[in-house]
């Protein structure tokens, strides 16, 4: 990062190295199973249009509380059965994963480019920014974190916007307060001193120097995280304050058909399968990268 | 320590100051909204003006702030939209059923998870760590709204022999409360086992436990005299702070079940903008989350001799 | 009391051919190989070696807590003639803490945080003896008695955090004898504590097992506490003992390559930097899976032989030698007989003496205070609001080109703070700081030139966080070459770093590595290397060799004179070594509690007349050579707190020639000796001059350690 001309004969490209920690991971069985899950659904949300036999809002009054593997007339089968106007669950769940896998990381991003320069600076500079920020956060935190959601979403309105809003607005405050301690403790290392006493700029010293150092317990909140503002979506999108239809988005999927989800329950339970494996694969993930993180 | 407490309730009130402006702003600070919330969409310009005059709303905003804050203080936060009646009147009964919901969670969860988190943190490593950790993953992967529909997928659906819904019509009803407390405590207790195996492992790894074991204490000594305190210190925080996303949860398994508590109440204040009842649930809400904060904050430092006798 | 004593004829404890091993994912780590030991009633027997030898492992293994992963893999460990791994774990509890104890390194982490300190001690008692709680607590109390614990109701009732480092070792000691064992185990029962407190322990430990008669096993890696507390000593390299034998075989007749290497290394009163410079050992030591065949000190070793030293035997590395005429001492080297010691004259690192040239620094009466705000509510009806710490008080000293002035005290006496101002990290509450004809006391570091910054520069302590682990070595020796100004041209940047590696005497290729690559003593060299990169006028040196072995020492060491005299640096060596400072310091400033005590040149500190201070850490300094006697001089009490430092002079709550009331109201005179020795202390000046030398030489016959 400092010196190309040094670093470069050796370093390999970011996708190798990537790869690598992925190979590392082989030790780890639970984060393999993880790591597994997660490739799965980003391939089924990269080729959806491939996979899903139908469009996701195709409807077929025909199939209408279709049973999984019920057969159309037109000779498709609709392998997890049909919704409330009859359309193929399966194709929807698939369009759904890349709904969810573009929105959930979107957010995520946008809450550590908040979150990541607000804890550097807080944990670094110490006195009044801390005191500023940390109160700040703590403010935010001590919201119920849904009623933070359904409060903000039914004011402003549900659309994909203000829920990448409202996400960024209640997770960068916990990843504020993440790398506000590593950067406490980061910051009493020789090399900082070091740095200091060389007459270097803070934010050079917080980017270059602390930052770096700090980025193996952020991969795995960041896996941790992005399952969660999965939930969040899945969880607004259930409660009629998602990302609006008549797109399929998991939680919505739910919504939709609740009122009868006891006498079709497959409408239910499959969106609820992905979701919650979709989830299971992040946490896995976090939990093989912290255990491989924690070996050397 | 008496400092301390003193310190940690001024911060209190401040944090509770700042977020009765910060949802005073959102929700009042368009006056017109507020009179179309009230009167709905189909009232006229001059009845709007008219409501909005008798209540003072055209006064300052800084007025109408302190006006607003004085009558939250005595529980009065106005009449509403919806139900008609004073907030009050609604919020009260819906508190005590939720009161109910999480008392029932936090039951189960506090003896499951601590004794759970202890097992496994106590050998780390070992077959039994490994499943419960496993376990506890895989249960706050599902979604509340998830684990509901699944859960009552067997047990509404295929076996039939509990009611998928909680709306307690005829009375109080132990079984109608079991699948709400289930779907939450199955969503809860993975954290808190996580944290509490995580305080355990630490603990178990450190200089003390080494002493203890080399002074020739029986095993279970060392356990429970030495291991266990200084391992649920954390604990304690994550169980209080806990009650914070209990709030969140209860919003979800309300709606799912029909239940008639204050989660059920908030959502369906927020669809329907029924901005008085908002108020008042969002002020209960922080009211609860920093409080037991708070109450976090102190016993922590009450239960550690190192901050106790600094 | 229970009385498990001596009652046995045989020795109490036995090791033979053990061998201990952890298993990890990378397969089966040997940590320690064929060690046999006996050990009589009453007697002591020090384990030395440097880091990783498998000292502690030793201790661990005989206590049979290796953890679920390590355990032992062959021979036996045999108390009082029982072979402690044929017992359960129900009779392994019942040793363990009765009969078998053990102190450890570090006190603080060693006692329950939220236990008070009396009910950890009274459980000794109440598990091994059943006795009633009041007769534990009375046990309890009269132990604290017998480790000098001035005031044992307040330590029972009081939580670890509450009483100081030495007195929670005191703890710790009274826990392991309240049961009255018969061997005790010492895991660098001092290594965390300072140097005035490590001589208060060194001395009861030697007092409590002549009282208990305890045998013991003694755990360091500095010779000089194994000199002060055994009888008997084992050296230790790579996993194997090397040598054993008394301590004045070991010491005096080593036989060992390794011993005399070691021996060699370490700044005895008879080194100097001049005339015999310290001689490290070269290489480092093996990782435990990578041990060469034959012995493991081969590749280390003046006097390797090809196809002798280095053949693959059963044992996996050779086995023990007797010595002849000398029962008991043995050694595991295949030519321990044919060596000519008095051919050998290893050669180090020597440099001929150069003069000093001008004066580079000036502090003249530099303070620095902190504001410290008290919101208490005591202190805000007081009024006392804001209290300062004076971390340097009225600081005065010089230092010239081409010499090194060593800055020496324990914790807490303003070294740390006083290095921050010359940095520019803080600026001095008054007085002056002279640097090259420029005041820079006032002036912070982003307000000094890139010039300014380059010419003092900074070499760290610890090893493992000098460097940072996400970077290439070379890009950050780059990022400082371009930082000062020096060049700019990458081809240039690129030339200077190798000039630089070259000068530390490393590998060129080392650029493109990562910290984590190297060793504790090449990022060393590199931290070395990147306080040179801007030409600087001044290093200041911050305890830079402490946290490594005591063979990289005396390298890096080497090393930094040698740049030194190449660039005509001056270097301000912030030690609390003593030893080390005697070595290679010309000056030395001893301070306390953020005050200069005594300062002049370093023959001068360190003969009479001294200040009382420098006198009893000259006592205190644990010298490994059998032919020095020290005079006793014990510190009572602790360090005081800089929150609440004494008034009068700093040192005279502890102070042994305390001189009344004078020394607690008045801030004692400086003065001075001869040219630049001065004294800060109340004592009359004739009564100063009389005082007699800490350190005497006794044995003049013997040669000095080369």
């Amino acid at each position: 990062m400092t010196d190309q001309a040094l670093d470069t004969p050796r370093r390999e490209p970011a996708i190798l190295r990537a790869l690598k920690s992925i190979a590392l991971m082989r030790e780890s069985v639970v984060g393999m199973i993880g790591f597994a899950l997660v490739l799965f659904w980003v391939l089924v949300a990269i080729f959806a249009d491939f996979l899903a036999p139908y469009l996701p809002n195709a409807q077929d009054v025909t199939m209408i509380y279709a049973a999984p593997g019920s057969v159309a007339s037109n000779g498709g089968t609709y392998l997890l059965g049909a919704d409330d106007l009859g359309r193929d669950i399966l194709s929807r769940i698939i369009h759904g994963a890349r709904r969810v896998l573009t929105y959930a990381p979107l957010a995520t991003f946008c809450a550590y480019l908040v979150g990541v320069p607000m804890g550097l600076a807080a944990g670094y500079r110490r006195g009044w920014i801390d005191d500023v920020l940390s109160f700040i956060a703590n403010i935010i935190l001590s919201f119920p974190v849904l009623v933070l959601y359904v409060i903000v979403i039914s004011t402003f309105g549900a659309s994909a916007v203000n829920i990448v809003i409202a996400v960024t607005f209640a997770s960068a405050p916990g990843i504020f307060r993440i790398v506000r301690g590593l950067t406490l403790d980061l910051r009493t290392r020789e090399y900082v001193f070091a740095a200091e006493t060389r007459g270097e700029s803070p934010w050079y010293i917080m980017l270059v120097e602390i930052l770096p150092n700090a980025r193996g317990p952020l991969i795995v909140d960041v896996c941790l995280r992005v399952g969660y503002v999965i939930i969040t979506i899945g969880v607004l999108g259930f409660l009629g304050l998602g990302l609006p239809p008549p797109d399929p988005d998991w939680g919505g999927m739910i919504n939709e058909t609740r009122s009868m989800a006891m006498i079709f329950p497959w409408m239910a339970v499959f969106p609820c399968i992905a979701i919650s494996s979709l989830v299971l694969g992040f946490n896995l993930l976090a939990d093989g990268l912290r255990e491989v993180s924690l070996r050397d | 320590m008496l400092v301390f407490v003193v310190r940690r309730l001024g911060t209190m009130v401040l944090t509770m100051v700042v977020v009765s402006i910060l949802l005073f702003l959102v929700l009042e600070i368009n006056v017109e909204g507020v009179a179309v919330k009230v009167l709905g969409p189909y009232s006229s310009e001059e009845q709007r003006n008219l409501w909005l005059d008798r209540n003072g709303y055209f006064d300052p905003l800084h007025e109408r702030y302190v006006r607003w804050l004085g009558n939250a203080l005595v529980g009065d936060f106005g009449d509403s939209v919806r139900f008609r009646v004073p907030v009050s009147q609604v919020l009260w009964p819906r508190l005590g059923n939720t009161g109910i919901l999480a008392l029932a969670t936090m039951m189960v969860v506090i003896p499951l998870s601590l004794g759970l988190g202890v097992l496994a943190g106590m050998r780390e490593g070992s077959k039994l760590d490994r499943s419960i950790s496993i376990t506890s993953i895989v249960t706050t992967s599902v979604p509340e709204f998830a684990s509901a529909v699944l859960i009552s997928a067997v047990f509404v659906f295929w076996l039939g022999i509990l009611p998928g819904t909680s709306s307690m019509t005829d009375g109080f009803s132990i079984v109608q409360l079991i699948l709400p407390v289930m779907v939450l405590v199955l969503y809860d207790f993975g954290y808190v086992t996580r944290m509490t195996r995580a305080s355990m492992a630490e603990v178990m790894t450190t200089h003390y436990i080494r002493t203890a074991v080399l002074k020739g204490l029986p095993y279970k000594t060392v356990i429970v005299r030495h291991a266990l305190r200084n391992a649920l210190i954390a604990p304690f925080t994550v169980i209080m702070l806990q009650i914070n996303w209990l709030l969140s949860g209860v919003i979800v398994v309300e709606f799912f079940f029909a239940y008639k508590g204050f989660g059920a109440l908030l959502l369906e204040a927020s669809l329907n903008q029924d901005i008085f009842l908002i108020e008042a649930c969002a002020m209960v809400a922080v009211f609860v989350a920093v409080g037991t904060q708070m109450l976090a904050d102190v016993g922590y430092t009450y239960l550690n001799p190192r901050i106790r006798f600094a | 009391m229970a009385t498990h004593g001596t009652d046995t004829d045989g020795p109490i404890l036995e090791c033979r051919n053990l061998s201990l091993s952890y298993f990890t994912r990378a397969g089966e780590i040997p940590a320690v190989v064929d060690f046999n030991l006996t050990l009589g009633p009453g007697e002591s027997v020090g384990l030395v070696g440097e880091s990783g030898c498998g000292k502690s492992t030793v201790a661990l293994g005989i206590m049979r807590y290796m953890g679920h992963n390590g355990g032992i893999v062959g021979g036996q460990v045999i108390y009082k003639g029982t072979d402690l791994a044929t017992l359960g774990e129900e009779e392994i509890r019942q040793l363990r803490g009765n009969e078998i104890s053990m102190v450890y390194q570090e006190p603080m982490a060693s006692l329950n945080p939220s236990m008070t300190l009396g009910k950890q001690l009274m459980e000794v008692p109440l598990y091994h003896e059943q006795v009633s709680e009041r007769e534990a607590y009375d046990r309890a109390h009269s132990i604290l008695g017998d480790v000098k614990i001035p005031d044992p109701e307040r330590v029972m009732t009081s939580y670890p955090h509450q009483v100081s480092g030495g007195q929670q070792q005191r703890v710790v000691i009274a826990m392991a004898l309240l049961s009255n064992p018969s061997l005790l185990l010492l895991d660098e029962p001092t290594t965390a504590l300072d140097v005035t407190v490590e001589a208060g322990i060194i001395e009861l430990i030697r007092e409590l097992s002549g009282k208990f008669n305890t045998s013991m096993i003694y755990i360091s890696h500095n010779l000089g506490l194994i000199l002060a507390t055994c009888d008997r000593v084992n050296v230790m390299y790579s996993g194997v003992v090397v040598e054993e034998g008394s301590v004045g075989e070991v010491f005096d007749h080593m036989r060992h390559p390794y011993t005399k290497g070691l021996f060699s290394a370490i700044p005895l009163p008879g080194a100097d930097k001049t005339t015999h410079p310290l001689v490290p050992i070269r290489g480092q030591l093996p990782l435990p899976h990578e041990r060469p065949p034959g012995c493991y000190f081969g590749p280390r070793c003046d006097f390797f032989q090809a196809g002798r030293c280095d053949q693959t035997t059963t044992l996996g590395t050779i086995e023990m030698f007797s010595v002849e005429g000398e029962a008991g001492h043995q050694v595991r080297c295949l030519r321990w007989d044919d060596i000519d010691w008095e051919a050998y004259q290893p050669e180090g690192l020597a440099g001929e003496t150069l003069e000093r040239g001008k004066e580079v620094l000036a502090v003249k009466d530099m303070r620095k205070y902190y504001e410290l705000r008290d919101n208490s509510i005591a202190a805000m009806i007081t009024g006392k609001r804001v209290r300062y710490i004076k971390a340097n008080e009225s600081i005065s000293f010089k230092a010239h080109e081409c010499e090194t002035v060593a800055i020496v005290g324990e914790s807490g006496c303003g070294k740390s703070t006083f290095a921050k101002v010359l940095m520019g990290l803080e600026t001095a509450t008054a007085g002056e700081v002279i640097f090259n004809g420029q005041d820079i006391a006032n002036l912070p570091v982003q307000k000094r030139s890139p010039e300014q910054i380059g010419s003092m520069q900074m070499v760290f302590q610890n090893p493992f966080d000098t460097l940072n682990p996400s970077h290439s070595v070379g890009a950050q020796l780059a990022r400082v070459i371009r930082k000062f100004g020096v060049e700019s041209d990458k081809h240039k940047v690129e030339q200077r770093v190798m000039e630089l590696l070259d000068l530390v005497k490393l590998p060129r290729d080392f650029a493109r590595r990562r910290p984590r690559q190297l060793s504790g003593g090449q990022k060393q060299r590199v931290g070395i290397a990147r306080a040179f990169a801007g030409n600087p006028a001044m290093v200041v040196a911050d305890e830079p060799v402490s946290a490594l072995d005591v063979s990289v020492q005396a390298a890096v060491t080497g090393l930094l004179m040698d740049i030194q005299r190449t660039y005509r640096t001056t270097l301000l060596f912030i030690s609390h070594d003593l030893s080390l400072v005697r070595y290679l310091a010309d000056r030395v400033v001893v301070m306390y509690l953020g005050s200069i005590m005594e300062q002049g040149a370093t023959d001068e500190v360190f003969a009479p007349p001294y200040h009382p201070y420098t006198e009893a850490l000259l006592s205190a300094v644990p010298i490994a050579d059998t032919s020095i006697e020290k005079k006793r001089i014990i510190l009572e009490g602790s360090l005081p707190s800089v929150l609440d430092p004494p008034k009068g002079c700093p040192f005279n709550t502890r102070c042994p020639r305390h001189r009344g009331t004078i020394c607690e109201t008045e801030r004692p005179p400086q003065v001075e000796f001869s040219s630049g020795h001065v004294i800060a202390c109340h004592i009359p000046r004739d009564e100063l001059e009389a005082m007699e030398p800490v350190i005497i030489q006794v044995k003049k016959d013997r040669p000095a350690a080369q």
